[in-house]
């Protein structure tokens, strides 16, 4: 590169991000490890190697983070991956509403988290809320949705899937419209019909959107904190604790050295799982 | 059925499905604003014998001595400054990163990059900002939500500033501009279209984010919209009307936009989304 240009595209001009970014991100991510292995106050601190960690892991209570952190990861996204892809297919197809449709799918995305958990939460009620009350109609005795521990976790699940799936959409309807029409009509030449052009051509050319929903699904679901906090803090007992509430419960019972170790096992966690996921969705795309 | 009979069901089988599924909810977040507390309590989808939502609007304003317009105040302040801060500061990042071709580059996006995946360190980002003294201050909460939002906006920026031939910034140096004046009078304007993208989907945001003011805003006084919400379920366990009456109000800012933008919103997205 020429000097004209190492000036024109001086590092100056990355200065006041990186300041930023590097003081309030990177330098507590690093400092993260260090403090997950003291008794920490914020002001003072005690090195006590790797006994956050023990205790993490041991206790019932916080190791269950694990279990439905992964669980709420995996369900999160593979629903809004198959539904993200049945309503972008059903959203470029040839139907008159489609705008409208489009935009009501969107629209929940755009709403509060925490506005979204508390009204759910009461249509969830397991007697008065509106689910139940519905179901009852039809002769259909509803769970208790949020109180039940073994569906509690799920039930969360599905409200998030409703308010996120309209992103994922978004996302395959613009996979979707980049195919070209010749694949289209190849396929017509040859005779195939409604099936074959979502299986052959649909489904392996909008790989690209599939990878970025199922990335970003992915992270979303393994971080996902306010839609639990606000539907049931992690409850009945702990059956909807992911490592993110527990690194918030910790942190508000003045633990800071566990809250931090919760953070660098959810550090650790996610990018075991992301990285190799991502290199591998990569890895596919090329193929095509 | 005829092909012509068979599309129409399907359009209305879907628009019915729509509104179950997304009308309702809504309906009830209205409905069970504008009741009273003992019809709110309910929590069925009946008429109300008197619409109150008036007098839901004006006590839950009232509630905390005005806590819920304080509220508003500092929710508005914290998205105008994060995203004034973001638009410049990201738009010009990502005009160094794209642009810039040397050995430290892959590793700059490495660590840029990386941003998008892992999870803050909570307890650690709140020594630091205690440290520099901005903990519980509202440009300690607008460098967060700058922090975590540069990854994402760099990459928007550096995915759309690709399109912009080098040649534009070859003719600018042949005519003697300097590097401030050529991304500030031509590069910026150019990328008006990602700028109105990020200015949109972050404000939205930034406004609905709870997590980083629950942590690093605490404080009677440092209460933002999400917040109230937060802490009126545990006050208003039994006035459900007030808290709806506060999820419609706090909803109404990123449906106005929606409204105002929904075309352009989904095609932002879908232009920034899917680089195939």
């Amino acid at each position: 590169m020429s000097k004209v240009f190492k000036r024109i595209y001086t590092y100056q001009f990355l200065l006041p991000a990186a300041i930023v970014y590097t003081v309030i991100f990177i330098v507590p991510t690093l400092m993260s490890f260090f403090f997950s292995l003291t008794r920490w106050t914020l002001s003072d601190w005690d090195f006590i190697g790797l006994r956050n960690f023990t205790t993490f892991f041991k206790e019932p209570s916080l190791s269950i983070g694990f279990k439905n952190t992964f669980i709420y990861a995996v369900v999160t996204c593979s629903l809004k991956v198959v539904g993200g892809l049945l309503l972008g297919v059903f959203l470029t197809g040839k139907i008159k509403t489609k705008d409208y449709l489009r935009s009501v799918v969107f629209f929940p995305t755009l709403v509060s988290t925490i506005a979204v958990g508390i009204t759910f939460s009461m249509m969830m009620h397991p007697t008065e809320g509106l689910i139940n009350t519905t179901l009852a109609r039809f002769g259909i005795e509803g769970p208790d949705w949020l109180g039940d521990t073994r569906i509690a976790l799920l039930s969360v699940a599905m409200v998030d899937v409703w308010k996120g799936v309209g992103f994922a959409t978004i996302i395959y309807i613009a996979g979707i419209l980049s195919i070209p029409e010749d694949y289209y009509e190849a396929l017509q030449i040859d005779g195939g019909g409604a099936w074959n052009k979502f299986w052959s051509i649909i489904v392996p050319l909008s790989r690209p959107a599939t990878n970025a929903v199922i990335i970003l699904a992915f992270i979303g679901g393994l971080r996902s904190f306010d839609l639990i906090w606000a539907m049931t803090q992690g409850g009945p007992g702990f059956a909807t604790d992911v490592i993110a509430s527990i690194i918030y419960k910790q942190y508000q019972g003045g633990f800071y050295g566990l809250s931090t170790a919760g953070n660098v096992i959810l550090f650790l966690f996610v990018s075991i799982l992301v990285f190799p996921l991502s290199r591998y969705l990569n890895r596919k795309e090329v193929d095509l | 059925m005829s092909r012509g009979a068979r599309i129409w069901a399907v359009e209305i089988a879907a628009v019915a499905a729509s509104i179950v599924i997304f009308w309702i909810p809504l309906y009830f977040v209205v409905l069970t604003a504008m009741k009273s507390a003992p019809e709110a309590s309910l929590m069925n989808l009946a008429w109300p014998s008197k619409i109150e939502l008036w007098q839901n609007v004006k006590d839950v304003i009232r509630f905390g001595d005005f806590m819920l317009l304080r509220a508003f105040w500092n929710s508005s302040l914290l998205t105008v400054l994060s995203i004034a801060a973001m638009v410049i500061f990201c738009s010009m990042a990502a005009f160094v990163m794209q642009r810039r071709n040397d050995k430290a580059t892959p590793w700059i996006s490495f660590f840029v990059l990386a941003g998008l995946i892992i999870p803050p360190a909570i307890v650690p980002t709140i020594w630091v900002l205690d440290e520099i003294h901005l903990f519980k201050t509202m440009a300690g909460l607008v460098l967060v939500e700058v922090a975590l939002g540069f990854p994402f906006c760099v990459l928007l920026y550096r995915g759309f500033m690709a399109a912009i031939p080098r040649e534009i910034d070859e003719a600018a140096v042949v005519d003697g501009y300097g590097a401030f004046r050529l991304f500030f009078t031509i590069i910026l304007p150019l990328l008006q279209p990602v700028t109105a993208t990020i200015i949109v989907t972050q404000s939205v945001t930034i406004f609905n984010d709870f997590t980083n003011p629950l942590y690093f805003f605490p404080g009677a006084k440092n209460v933002t919209v999400q917040l109230t919400l937060y802490n009126y379920t545990s006050q208003f366990v039994s006035q459900w009307n007030l808290l709806f009456a506060n999820i419609l109000l706090i909803t109404i800012p990123p449906l106005a936009l929606f409204i105002f933008f929904n075309k352009r919103i989904v095609a932002g997205m879908t232009a920034g989304s899917v680089k195939g």
